[in-house]
């Protein structure tokens, strides 16, 4: 039984001359306990495709169903809680008047949860942060501390899925691996699923069981991780985009 | 976390000591505060009481800024004036901030034809003269200083909403206010947890710096008569009374006029300085 069930997914913006088809019928289901990729080119729909999953963007059609439930551009209080999102700034993505205990506190107070510091001091330690950082400021951590503040923030209502854009394009190398490692503990320990958003393909592999190659708004192929590690991939965009991956290979001749 | 808050006052006030012009603006405006809060303690006559042997007597020991044309202690009016003068700016920023707030923050939030429709109106008040919409409202409500207030915050709310409307827009789309959106919380709670935050120092900047003009508006419907009605002092209406006696009795119009100066001035500086102290850039 699959988390996530997508089919005819269609997103679009603005309407008549400026009428803009974003995504187009894209179907795709994730199983529990799985990580999701979708890679492409700046502008392709991934963004969006995870933005309609999250409940952001509002204008799409087709069916979605999440636990289970099938869910409307519309939700519920319960039907947010069950997926989070984690932001690809985390210079944007936390409140800069907010301290962090302010921050995770917020979401508790909207869905009326109780033992509020309890959660707070855990969710802390799950992201690996002592929990006097909650009287801090967003501006007295660094990228990696703040991302970690997100990650928890996205945690706090126990989601069981989080939806990751870019996760770690906006950190240090040294930081990715961290942040990488610390999404991976944590999807082992709580048997989350992750839908990774991303356009690296080293954290694709690092972290994804499938991803899914968009192109122009399409899903052009779903590949396994293993394929995408040995390079037996189908289509020629994700060939394409796997040798991009590579960086500069110097010709052989020149070594010796 | 109230630690942070104390330590946050501490460091405005060490950078409000450390600009000279804002913290003189500071001290004038303390200044009318005190001297308002003291008034009965400070005015050595009473501010109402005539006494036409002593009419339009020059400043001596005893009558410190001279009389008026009815014998009133100018000094002892100046005093009580300032207390009209505060009400007066204190209530139409009371009045002005939340409304402005509030519109400005449901249009810039919402967007679509609600924003059309609430800018619209902004613009509609936005295009009268100031003084003319309050001279308007003030004769149509009748003389008095309850309706001279609510012209004026009429007049005032207007550049308030465009600007909360302009800082709710630039944070409308920040992934923060969207992170909380999609934990499920409502308009509400987003335009007051949120974007108030973020907005209030401008605000509190802008409103700082009308302070000037809603006095020097409150002066001038009082100049000419739709104000405070006598005998109440006020300082507009008391240099409008010394208008006629400005050649022989000099210090009718000239000690208010200088009160209002100084008093809007030390707002205009003030206001001037929390924009320095508190845009976070600077922090």
């Amino acid at each position: 039984m699959s988390i996530i069930s997508v089919n005819d997914l269609a997103v679009s913006f603005g309407s008549g001359n400026d009428f803009k088809q974003v995504v187009k019928n894209v179907a795709f289901d994730v199983e529990p306990g799985e990580t999701f990729g979708l890679v492409g080119e700046s502008g392709c729909g991934k963004s969006t495709v995870l933005g309609a999953l999250a409940g952001r963007i509002k204008g799409w059609s087709g069916s979605v169903s999440i636990d289970g439930e099938g869910v409307g551009p519309k939700r519920s209080r319960l039907q947010l809680a069950k997926q989070q999102m984690v932001f690809q700034d985390p210079f944007g993505s936390l409140h800069p008047r907010h301290t962090i205990g302010r921050t995770l506190l917020e979401p508790l107070e909207v869905h009326g949860l109780d033992q509020r510091q309890e959660r707070v001091e855990r969710v802390l330690r799950d992201v690996g942060l002592p929990p006097a950082f909650r009287h801090r400021f967003p501006h007295q951590l660094s990228g990696g501390q703040r991302q970690r503040v997100a990650i928890a923030r996205a945690l706090i209502l126990n989601p069981r899925i989080l939806l990751l854009d870019e996760p770690t394009s906006a950190l240090d190398v040294s930081i990715q691996a961290e942040i990488l490692n610390l999404l991976k503990d944590l999807q082992e320990r709580d048997k989350l699923t992750y839908v990774l958003v991303s356009h690296d393909m080293a954290v694709i592999a690092h972290l994804c069981n499938r991803v899914a190659v968009m192109l122009d708004g399409q899903f052009v192929e779903v590949a396994s991780r293993e394929q995408l590690l040995q390079g037996s991939v189908q289509h020629p965009y994700t060939r394409t985009l796997l040798d991009g991956s590579r960086g500069y290979v110097p010709p052989r001749k020149l070594a010796s | 976390m109230r630690q942070a808050r104390l330590h946050k006052a501490y460091v405005l006030w060490l950078s409000l000591i450390a600009n000279p012009l804002a913290f003189a603006g500071f001290l004038v405006v303390v200044g009318l505060v005190l001297v308002a809060t003291f008034a009965p303690l400070l005015a050595n006559h009473d501010p109402i009481l005539q006494d036409l042997t002593m009419a339009l007597k020059p400043p001596s020991a005893v009558n410190w800024f001279g009389t008026d044309e009815f014998g009133r202690d100018v000094y002892s009016r100046l005093v009580y004036g300032a207390r009209t003068t505060l009400y007066i700016s204190v209530l139409v920023t009371v009045i002005v901030a939340p409304i402005g707030f509030a519109i400005g923050a449901t249009a810039g939030y919402l967007g679509g034809w609600v924003d059309v429709v609430l800018m619209r109106i902004t613009d509609i008040f936005l295009s009268f003269p100031s003084l003319v919409l309050a001279l308007a409202f003030s004769a149509a409500l009748g003389p008095g200083i309850e309706n001279a207030v609510i012209a004026i915050a009429l007049t005032v709310w207007p550049p308030i909403a465009r600007l909360a409307r302009a800082e709710t827009l630039t944070f409308r789309a920040a992934d923060f206010v969207v992170a909380a959106e999609l934990q499920g919380a409502g308009m509400g709670r987003i335009l007051f947890r949120h974007i108030v935050p973020l907005c209030a120092p401008s605000i509190i900047i802008r409103l700082t710096l009308n302070m000037s003009s809603v006095i020097l508006t409150a002066a001038g419907l009082g100049f000419l008569g739709l104000g405070a009605q006598p005998p109440m002092p006020e300082w507009g209406a008391m240099a409008a009374s010394g208008r006629q006696y400005l050649l022989d009795a000099w210090w009718l119009t000239t000690v208010p006029g200088i009160a209002i100066l100084l008093v809007s001035l030390a707002f205009n500086l003030l206001g001037d300085g929390l924009r320095d102290i508190m845009d976070p850039r600077n922090a």
